[in-house]
């Protein structure tokens, strides 16, 4: 499916990574496998350190903690924002929706949408998409984009399949009319019969949690997990994003009449370090085109993978100058998406850390 | 340059490669062994093995993957 938009821009960035930060070789304890193969993964994936909340901590707070960063330095006034998308898989409740959460602790204006989407992976192109949809409405001048997820409380330490790649963060992206000429192109695809895929399986109404669904089990490979935590078919995704990815990424630049040397920057989701180098080397993009380095230094935190990529490699061009960069988010659904467009011209694109709570 | 049975031997020291024709059906490979072993081959070889020819049926003994090999440009 494709998508246009005209004259839409991003125009500032903040990513809130939690300032707790745990090592990969201090974890490899957990895991029932050998040190010597924990080392050689640790390698490919790219695996080194991580950024996780502390138990108690939820996507409000982190999102509550950024925006009023925000707002305290002056970089965005509480009564401009007209729309506040959340896009998590954990939220803090069933009901209300955590949007509604953020807005009444920051006493945002009551003349305003709130709405949390359940999306994965592929959550920031997802939500790009729908603030420029709602920027289309003339009540709507300023849409703020909340990516965050804290995924690593639904992982189990004892599943090596999992465990050493989720991250947590939240990703704040405040979106605007562009007052120049401006168009962005997307493709997104989405395939419901590998749903399973990635799944948590209890928790929701089809599997309640229980004590039985919190027993950790032997699910092959040494590894343990309970049916209240994330299971990813690692193998299953690993093709998924092979085969889909660069046909999505093609089909989006031939519709539009762009060749891949004329853009900058292939910001994409950041699953592994390996995932990545082969989708490069399949494409044919220069490994230095697709930054690979987020897994390594905050983990995989889902939808906020790509401001995480863009905070951490483009942020003093984005803020200074302008790159043409194609987005690529893919996951859970499956879901996968593609967009390019212009970032540049933007008044801040920065990373803080959200402090430990006090003990 | 190593040899692929020495690759493999530097991934999985505890078994003998040399002897199996199923390195999946007898446990001596999972997905991860699999990926570690495709970096290995990529750089001993210095060829970039497609990610879509990561699948088990590739890994299964010294032929399919001599045979994967030579399909992705290794001169053996």
């Amino acid at each position: 499916m494709n998508f246009t938009y005209r004259n839409k821009r991003i125009s500032g960035m903040l990513v809130v990574v939690p300032a707790n930060e745990r090592l990969f070789v201090e974890e490899m304890k957990n895991y029932n496998f050998p040190e010597a193969r924990s080392l050689k993964l640790k390698e490919v994936m790219g695996y080194d350190r991580r950024r996780l909340v502390e138990p108690t901590v939820c996507v409000s707070d982190l999102a509550v903690f950024g925006l009023q960063n925000l707002f305290d330095r002056g970089l965005l006034k509480p009564d401009e924002i007209d729309a506040l998308l959340l896009i998590t898989q954990t939220p803090d409740y069933f009901m209300p929706a955590t949007s509604s959460i953020i807005q009444g602790q920051l006493g945002l204006k009551q003349d305003m949408l709130c709405l949390d989407i359940n999306q994965a992976c592929a959550g920031f192109v997802i939500g790009l998409m729908q603030a420029f949809m709602l920027l289309e409405q003339d009540s709507v001048q300023k849409v703020v984009l909340i990516n965050a997820d804290v995924l690593s409380r639904k992982t189990s330490p004892k599943d090596r399949n999992i465990y050493p790649l989720v991250g947590d963060a939240a990703a704040i992206t405040v979106i605007e009319r562009d007052t120049r000429d401006s168009v962005i192109h997307a493709s997104l695809k989405m395939d419901g019969t590998r749903n399973d895929a990635l799944i948590i399986p209890a928790g929701g109404m089809r599997l309640p949690c229980s004590p039985e669904t919190a027993v950790l089990e032997d699910v092959g490979d040494n590894n343990l997990r309970a049916r209240d935590h994330l299971r990813m078919d690692g193998s299953a995704i690993f093709n998924f994003v092979q085969t889909e990815i660069p046909p999505l990424i093609q089909g989006l630049l031939e519709r539009t009449g762009v060749s891949i040397e004329a853009i900058d920057y292939f910001l994409c989701h950041q699953p592994n370090q390996f995932m990545l180098q082969k989708l490069a080397d399949k494409m044919k993009v220069p490994h230095s085109k697709m930054p690979n380095n987020v897994v390594g230094r905050f983990g995989n935190s889902s939808g906020s993978t790509i401001p995480t990529a863009i905070t951490l490699n483009v942020a003093d061009i984005v803020t200074r100058g302008q790159i043409f960069a194609c987005l690529a988010g893919f996951g859970g659904g499956l879901t996968w998406a593609a967009m390019l467009m212009r970032l540049g011209g933007w008044s801040f694109c920065e990373m803080i850390d959200f402090p430990n709570q006090p003990k | 340059m190593k040899s692929v049975p020495e690759i493999l031997k530097d991934i999985r020291p505890e078994f003998d490669f040399t002897t199996s024709y199923d390195f999946i059906m007898d446990g001596m490979l999972d997905s991860f062994d699999m990926m570690t072993l495709v970096s290995a081959l990529d750089k001993n070889f210095g060829i970039s093995i497609q990610g879509t020819d990561i699948l088990p049926e590739n890994f299964k003994n010294l032929q399919t993957i001599e045979a994967l090999l030579r399909q992705s440009g290794a001169k053996l």
